[in-house]
């Protein structure tokens, strides 16, 4: 199951060129620039972990598309996707996320049913992923 | 592609970039410097010409444009290398034509692991553009095997021969030292191709220098003053820790102080827009430099 999170996530998978094109405008729009990878595909993980330091007063996308080889290198089967920060006053937050690799295969999520009380029903989504440790989940 | 074609397009190609404007720019606010100016046309004109033979599908692979600027302080270094980043940006050779400088502190760290991330950030950041590295011999210790330079400058090697078409790099510093420096690393010498000296500028350089800057001020010197001026470069010249161009811009600098000293005490009286632009001998006689005999020099320019 193909997982869809952040901008573009209807799209096919972006080229290298179309990546370097939405980084160009990012780094246009003075957005700084970071790459995240997890293991974990939950939608409800927002907290990814960092791959190197965010990227400052870069002027061209071949700055992050370095770091991108770099970490695609480190983790073949992982998540990664590219964030763009505005510091802007006021809005401080991520204009733009998007996965730019992703593990192959992805084997998807589970759907649980919790019985409660009155027969009532809980559902919890689990990714098949995590049922194995940390670093070993897409083998 | 039949050869007219071709033809067309070489004036073509240099309306398309601009780049003779910029040239002509730089022929008259940089006073002297013949060598620099003539291998930065030759660099133009080559990578023009690169344009022309891609368009007829002729290949070489981009020219390597890696430089090292030598020469004493003061000497204009750092004032080309911002014009080389945005020559190079006219002809298309970098993408975007920003200058990041730098210098020993900005890329080796501190302890280990700090090296690495840290020069990186640099490289990243001038990607696009051209990384000017001043004192560049300072990254390289002999007397301390230890030291983080050496791991910088590893890390540089690697992204200068990989990523040529990413960032150019310039190195900069005094003209014996960055031969010691390239001396104890063949490998950074061989991957730059133009190592570019910049001479010291003449007398009569210093004084066109001198009425530039402050033309761009909106000063003027009185005739006086430009020969008290005269004599003072000839002074200055022989003096210890001489900067070229910046001792002259310092020397300005303070003659301004001077003038404006000398304007202010003459509280009372109205000042012309011409007593405000005007530095006199005075203001100028009254360095440092003319402390042994002020008073001959004051008699020699006749005030």
């Amino acid at each position: 199951m193909r997982l869809t999170q952040g901008t573009f996530s209807f799209l096919p998978d972006l080229t290298d060129d179309q990546i370097r094109a939405q980084i160009e405008y990012c780094l246009e729009q003075g957005w700084a620039m970071s790459i995240e990878y997890t293991d974990d595909p939950h939608p409800r993980n927002t907290y990814w972990e960092m791959h190197g330091n965010p990227m400052f007063d870069l002027h061209d996308a071949a700055g992050v598309m370095v770091e991108l080889v770099d970490a695609r290198a480190t983790f073949p089967r992982h998540y990664i996707k590219v964030n763009a920060f505005d510091s802007t006053k006021g809005i401080e937050s991520l204009r733009l996320s998007f996965i730019v690799h992703r593990p192959d295969p992805e084997p998807g999520f589970t759907l649980e049913r919790h019985e409660v009380e009155g027969r009532h029903i809980r559902y919890t989504v689990r990714a098949y992923a995590t049922d194995r440790p940390q670093g070993e989940r897409y083998p | 592609m039949t050869d007219t074609a071709a033809e067309l397009d070489l004036d073509g190609a240099l309306a398309e970039t601009r780049v003779e404007e910029l040239l002509t720019t730089l022929d008259t606010e940089l006073v002297g410097l013949v060598p620099v100016k003539t291998r930065i046309r030759e660099i133009a004109a080559l990578l023009l010409i690169e344009k022309l033979r891609a368009q007829a599908a002729l290949s070489a692979g981009p020219p390597s444009l890696h430089m090292s600027f030598t020469g004493n302080p003061g000497t204009g270094k750092t004032t080309v290398a911002l014009r080389m980043a945005e020559i190079l940006h006219r002809l298309g050779y970098v993408r975007k034509g920003h200058l990041v400088a730098v210098t020993r502190d900005d890329l080796v760290g501190q302890y280990i692991g700090h090296t690495a991330p840290k020069t990186k950030e640099v490289l990243k950041r001038a990607m696009g553009g051209v990384l000017f590295i001043d004192e560049a011999y300072f990254l390289y210790r002999p007397e301390n095997e230890r030291d983080y330079g050496q791991e910088a400058i590893e890390i540089l090697l690697q992204v200068m021969e990989n990523q040529r078409d990413d960032l150019v790099v310039i190195l900069a510093g005094y003209k014996d030292r960055m031969e010691r420096f390239f001396g104890s690393n063949p490998g950074m010498s061989s991957r730059i191709a133009h190592h570019v000296d910049f001479p010291d500028y003449a007398p009569d350089e210093l004084e066109a220098i001198a009425g530039l800057m402050l033309g761009s001020m909106q000063y003027r010197l009185s005739a006086d003053a430009e020969r008290a001026f005269a004599d003072y470069i000839a002074r200055r010249r022989s003096q210890p820790n001489f900067a070229n161009a910046r001792s002259i811009r310092n020397a300005l600098d303070r003659a301004r102080l001077r003038q404006a000293n000398r304007l202010v005490a003459r509280r009372g009286s109205t000042l012309s827009r011409d007593d405000l632009m005007t530095i006199e001998a005075d203001d100028i006689l009254a360095s440092r430099v003319f402390d042994e005999d002020a008073d001959e020099a004051r008699a020699r320019v006749g005030s």
